[in-house]
């Protein structure tokens, strides 16, 4: 990745967060700072990982994206405005009456594969997709980020152990690890350490990286998958409300969003333009 | 309601040591005190809704009563079959909470809108439902689920829901409350939206339409004498959901209806389509959407009741 690209990308991200503030404080909804703690993720994969096209979003062999923490859905819905899935008109309807734009994410919307809100779904559907893909002869990639509440789900586990029961190599699991769940501290609540170990021992390959580090993720991203006959699993280290001081590591910023006044220190904070 | 669910609890809780909760990562601002109260009552199993119905079932096989609350259909459906095989089947002294009924949550959307939750509860042998339509109901509802030695199925509203009914309530599991007289129709409904169901009425008397209004809000075991009392006295019922028509409130009137073979002059059920609600939009535009506020609840009604009646009668 060139300077020049890095750049680019960093922007792409401060642009997410700020469409993310923006949508959740003019539609007074929550989860603002798990959307914020994923805006890097968002910028590299639709700049450098994902195949994907705003002018065929069915596109038969696009890459397959799952965002299975679907309370962050503003952060997918601002990476594909920006990139011309919709108008970005849409995003002024985020969470209101008559809007296009649900608080979680919804394949009614342009670019999105697949609906979620309840935990534990992404995973199992995109063990499905990689199966087909596989069966189908096909070489497109299937992606799915997920949180670590969603690693509290059994239906998680399942969905892991069967993709390395058939060495499902062209699922990537991402997850953002922001060590923060809806009650506290994933630690206090079910800790999920030492969590590489554990994924190594299912027979996963994996990374790890700092998750706000746009060359770092694309370095990570770049070679899929991590070892062939197995599926891959990058443990990106977040920080859960980034970019907004008094978000940043807190439990309170998974509700409500931004006052008037907050939302401009906000913007301010992130660098939004 | 969902802080008076909590509040009453806690006080119950107190006097009750067998009363435990259970929880799969939801309660924020709401369960802290219930924590601080009774650490060693309380758990939080995470985001893992199957393991908290399995926990709090063994918990409760051991003689005590455990709680289970989350959102919408995390505590039912996400787990349906640790509540159908454990908690019922072993008739397991297991309450199940759900905060926001039908589109409560408005705009997060498909995933956190409680809209078959009725029809799939009163299915399972053993389990009470329960559904309350504001905080006087809310309020003797928890010290009845409590009272029930069984499995409870408790469809808690969200907000500060407006009263549906004036003064003391007279609450019994299983008992209709009458809200207001009237001999043209029987209205019937169940929880939050009864507020829009009360109004609706008074809207069509103005018309100089006079409805019956009745609250069931346990609709399993349902009361059956007043169903059957409304469809003699009142010739016509219309029943009011904030659910799908499948097998929800409507769907158990009418089975009482046909079990009894008094079948009404006119017989009408308002709620949701057969379909998911995708529009996105709050509570109260998603109702109005749907055709589930008071003045379109009216509108509908006073056209049923004009059109000429058809089929047998009582
Ligand atoms: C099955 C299910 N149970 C409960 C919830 C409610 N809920 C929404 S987010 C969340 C946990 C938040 O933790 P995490 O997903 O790790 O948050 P993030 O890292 O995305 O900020 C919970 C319990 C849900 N969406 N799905």
């Amino acid at each position: 990745m060139t300077a020049a690209e890095r750049t680019e990308i960093e922007r792409l991200a401060r642009r997410v967060r700020g469409h993310c503030l923006r949508m959740t404080h003019r539609g007074r909804s929550g989860h603002v700072g798990s959307m914020l703690s994923i805006a890097e993720i968002m910028a590299v994969l639709y700049t450098r990982v994902l195949r994907v096209d705003p002018a065929h979003p069915r596109a038969p062999d696009r890459d397959r994206f799952i965002l299975s923490k679907g309370h962050a859905g503003g952060a997918v819905y601002a990476v594909l405005g920006e990139l011309g899935f919709f108008p970005q008109e849409w995003f002024q309807g985020y969470y209101r009456d008559g809007g296009r734009l649900m608080g979680h994410i919804s394949h009614h919307v342009p670019g999105v594969e697949f609906s979620t809100g309840s935990l534990g779904h992404g995973l199992p559907v995109a063990v499905g997709m990689a199966l087909a893909a596989r069966h189908a002869r096909r070489q497109h990639r299937i992606i799915c980020l997920m949180s670590d509440g969603d690693c509290n789900e059994g239906s998680t586990w399942e969905a892991l152990l069967f993709a390395a029961q058939h060495k499902l190599d062209n699922l990537t699991v991402i997850v953002d690890y922001n060590r923060i769940q809806a009650l506290g501290m994933s630690k206090d609540v079910l800790d999920l350490e030492p969590f590489a170990t554990k994924l190594q021992a299912c027979h996963w390959a994996v990374k790890e990286v700092d998750g706000h580090d746009v060359a770092a993720l694309d370095a990570a991203l770049a070679v899929l998958p991590f070892e062939t006959g197995k599926p891959s699993w990058l443990l990106a280290r977040t920080v859960k409300g980034k970019g907004v001081s008094w978000m940043e590591n807190t439990v309170a910023c998974h509700y409500g969003s931004v006052t008037d006044e907050e939302l401009a220190r906000a913007l301010a904070e992130i660098g939004a333009e | 309601m969902r802080t008076l669910f909590n509040k009453v609890l806690l006080d119950i809780a107190g006097k009750d040591p067998r009363i435990w909760m259970i929880l799969a990562d939801i309660g924020y601002g709401e369960i802290e005190p219930f924590r601080d109260a009774f650490p060693d009552r309380w758990y939080n199993c995470g985001v893992a809704e199957q393991n908290m119905t399995g926990v709090a079932c063994g918990v409760a096989m051991e003689g005590n009563i455990a709680i289970t609350y989350s959102i919408a259909n995390f505590p039912t459906l996400r787990c349906l079959e640790q509540i159908r095989n454990d908690v019922c089947y072993h008739n397991a002294n297991v309450k199940i909470v759900i905060i926001g009924g039908g589109l409560a949550y408005g705009p997060l959307g498909v995933s956190h809108q409680a809209t078959e939750d009725i029809a799939i509860m009163r299915a399972l042998p053993n389990m009470v439902v329960f559904c309350p339509c504001d905080f006087a109901e809310a309020e003797a509802g928890v010290h009845a689920m409590i009272a029930h030695d069984g499995p409870f199925y408790y469809r808690c509203g969200y907000k500060k829901e407006p009263p549906v009914h004036s003064g003391k309530i007279d609450f019994q599991l299983g008992k209709a409350i009458r809200v207001r007289e009237g001999a043209d129709a029987t209205i019937f409904f169940t929880g939050t939206i009864g507020n829009q169901a009360a109004a609706a009425a008074e809207l069509l008397e103005r018309d100089g339409i006079r409805c019956r209004v009745e609250s069931l809000h346990t609709v399993k075991p349902i009361d059956r004498a007043a169903i059957v009392a409304a469809a003699r006295e009142t010739g016509g019922i219309i029943t009011v959901e904030e659910h799908q028509l499948a097998g929800g409130l409507g769907g158990a009137v009418a089975e009482v209806l046909c079990d009894e073979g008094v079948v009404p002059q006119r017989f009408l059920r308002l709620g949701l389509p057969d379909c998911y609600v995708s529009r996105v939009g709050t509570h109260p535009w998603l109702l109005d959407q749907y055709g589930l506020v008071a003045p379109k609840l009216a509108v509908r009604i006073k056209e049923y009741l004009r059109q000429p009646v058809a089929g047998a009668s009582v």
